[in-house]
């Protein structure tokens, strides 16, 4: 059951998917604790989508524990479930993060339209996305910038400030570097690092990639904490 | 923020966008466009005869003496004695008559005999007066006034001969006895555009040497022996009549209707107007039919662009789902988006609708008569576009659900 001092709890969390491509997942036991940051590592078809889905609360568990925060998530309704990933989970993808079309100050603000009490933990929502901008090394001049012209690094530094934003309590990173170069993957691991750090905001980070182990509190692989379940019913 | 997302990512996709804005815009100024005709058709076709309180005639029925006497279709079927023309003439409540004349043509117009207070009384347009183009009213036997468009079509000036012919479309003219033209009246949108006016003696004039229908053989009769004999015209087509008082026309119109000498009939042209409205109306809604059509296939072409939208834009909606949006705001965000397309095309459309007034009204006016009023929107045509941006809303409710759905199933993962 869920302890106080974890950020992220999965205890004995059954899940498959619906339909004839019976796949399934289970988790025995994931607790994630404040501010830690944690790397975990699976080969694709590992069923880490499935895992992230299911702690952001887009899909339900059939059975089991997912408790983000100190709420259970099943125990919400849709709506509700919307509401508490944009209040609470910061997200930021492998690629194609953000909203071609729009500015990428309208691009970092959008999780905040969503989520008023994280809106309310920012004074000066312009001035904020700013800073963070900053703080991630992309130039001052970039807000008014379409994000469908920004480089791809550029394009992940703007999805991590928007994660960052409102200093959500959980940061949820999918493969964010997989398609950065070398150098550009260590720089955007650095500063992603300095930012969750200075909120004391857990990061848990998945990645094929064993090579970014020693930036991370703690490492877990896939295959330890969950079975994947396949062949009919 | 959301409605500039929105527009933003019109803006993304401004080709298709754009094109499906000019289908709505041009469907919505067509539909307009057939409203003011189909208004304006309906007014100058209520305008056409005016200031007068009955048209008399030959019993028959009620619209076909409007069409025969004011709009030259068709044909009495019996005409009028003389007699009865004066007797009415008599009649105390009777302010003005005008005698009508019809049964000959010259070319593919009508030849009408009246008298010169014709010009005095016959009013459309909600009171306008018949105005004279060039030249002047009836003042000789043999003078011909002709309208607008008898002058253009034959390119007749003042001054020109004008051969009759006896009957409609017939090969036996009257070429004893040429007219000459008077007078050029301005266009007036009415069929006496197309109506050659002369006087009622002169239609007996013309008549002198013909006995039923054919040429008396033997010497035509010289025009000045014709000027001095007596020529009161034995019977007439119809005839118009103004009332001293508005109270009296029912009075007068029963008394007409019950006359015991011959069966004559007398009629309101604005209730036999109506009657006839009704009968036309039919093609009236076939055209506003047609034209909602209109409006309804680039509302449904708006819809298929959405939905072929939507597989492209996957991506983003799994974005807004990751970002904490509900389902239901990615439904939202595609009908606003078709909302602000259907409302961007429907003012687009009436500023068309206006620039086309503007250009085309002289044009129509001057062609068909018909006087278009560019005037600021009216609460009708508001409606109208109110209802094609609603429209456009439930339209796109179809592409929405279905997005709905899909961002309830991918969540925030998308596999393409």
């Amino acid at each position: 059951m869920p302890e106080a001092d974890t950020i992220l709890g999965l205890y004995d969390v059954q899940y498959r998917w619906p339909g004839r491509t019976s796949f399934g997942l289970h988790v025995p036991n994931l607790t994630l604790a404040p501010a830690e940051t944690v790397l975990l590592l699976g080969e694709s078809g590992s069923g880490k989508s499935t895992l992230l889905s299911l702690i952001c609360g887009t899909i339900i568990a059939q059975s089991g524990v997912v408790s983000v925060a100190g709420n259970n998530i099943a125990s919400l309704s849709a709506g509700k479930r919307d509401r508490f990933r944009a209040e609470t989970i910061g997200l930021i993808f492998q690629q194609f993060n953000l909203l071609p079309f729009a500015s990428v100050q309208d691009n970092i603000l959008l999780p905040l339209q969503f989520a008023p009490m994280r809106r309310k933990r920012v004074t000066g929502l312009v001035a904020e996305a700013e800073r963070l901008c900053r703080a991630l090394g992309l130039p001052s001049d970039i807000m008014t910038a379409r994000a469908g012209a920004l480089s791809v690094g550029q394009q992940q530094r703007v999805a991590a400030a928007r994660a960052l934003i409102g200093t959500p309590q959980l940061i949820i990173a999918d493969e964010p570097t997989s398609s950065l170069d070398g150098t550009t993957q260590a720089t955007f691991l650095q500063l992603l690092f300095a930012q969750s750090r200075a909120h004391d905001t857990t990061l848990l980070m998945v990645s094929h990639d064993a090579r970014l182990s020693s930036q991370f509190d703690r490492v877990i692989q896939m295959a330890d904490i969950a079975q994947t379940v396949r062949g009919s019913a | 923020m959301i409605l500039r997302l929105a527009l933003a990512s019109l803006a993304a996709r401004a080709l298709t966008v754009a094109m499906t804005i000019i289908a709505i815009a041009l469907s919505v100024a067509l539909f307009l466009g057939v409203e003011k005709v189909r208004t304006g058709a309906k007014a100058s076709f209520a305008d056409t005869i005016s200031g007068t309180d009955l048209i008399v005639g030959a019993r028959s029925g009620s619209v076909q003496l409007l069409l025969y006497s004011v709009f030259r279709i068709g044909n009495a079927t019996n005409n009028m004695a003389w007699k009865s023309y004066q007797d009415i003439a008599a009649r105390t409540e009777v302010d003005w008559i005008v005698p009508i004349s019809l049964g000959d043509s010259h070319r593919q117009f009508r030849v009408m005999g009246t008298t010169p207070e014709f010009f005095d009384h016959y009013k459309y347009r909600s009171g306008k007066s018949l105005a004279m183009r060039d030249g002047a009213i009836i003042y000789d036997l043999f003078d011909a006034v002709i309208g607008a468009d008898v002058a253009t079509t034959l390119g007749y000036n003042i001054g020109d001969p004008i051969v009759v012919a006896h009957g409609l479309a017939s090969f036996i003219e009257h070429e004893d006895q040429p007219f000459r033209v008077s007078g050029i009246l301005e266009k007036t949108g009415t069929p006496v555009d197309r109506t050659v006016i002369v006087s009622v003696q002169a239609i007996e004039a013309i008549h002198v040497d013909w006995q039923t229908g054919a040429q008396r053989p033997g010497q035509a009769t010289p025009a000045d022996i014709i000027r001095q004999m007596e020529l009161e015209p034995q019977a007439i087509t119809a005839a118009l009549v103004g009332v001293k008082s508005r109270l009296r026309v029912f009075g007068l119109q029963r008394s007409i209707n019950e006359y015991t000498q011959e069966p004559l009939l007398a009629i309101l042209p604005g209730v036999a107007l109506q009657e006839l409205w009704q009968i036309v109306g039919i093609a009236e809604t076939a055209l506003i039919g047609v034209s909602i059509m209109v409006v309804v296939t680039a509302l449904i072409g708006m819809m298929a662009t959405i939905f072929s939208s939507l597989n492209e834009r996957r991506r983003e909606m799994a974005i807004f789902r990751a970002m904490g949006a509900r389902p239901r705001v990615v439904l939202g965000l595609l009908v606003l988006e078709a909302v602000l397309m259907a409302a961007l095309g429907a003012i687009l459309g009436l500023a068309l609708l206006y620039v086309g007034l503007f250009v085309g009204q002289p044009l129509i006016n001057s062609a068909f008569g018909l006087w278009l009023p560019i005037e600021v929107p009216t609460l009708r045509e508001l409606w109208a576009m109110f209802g094609v941006i609603v429209a456009g809303a439930i339209v796109s409710m179809v592409p929405a659900f279905r997005a709905y759905r899909m961002s309830l199933a991918d969540g925030m993962m998308v596999r393409i």
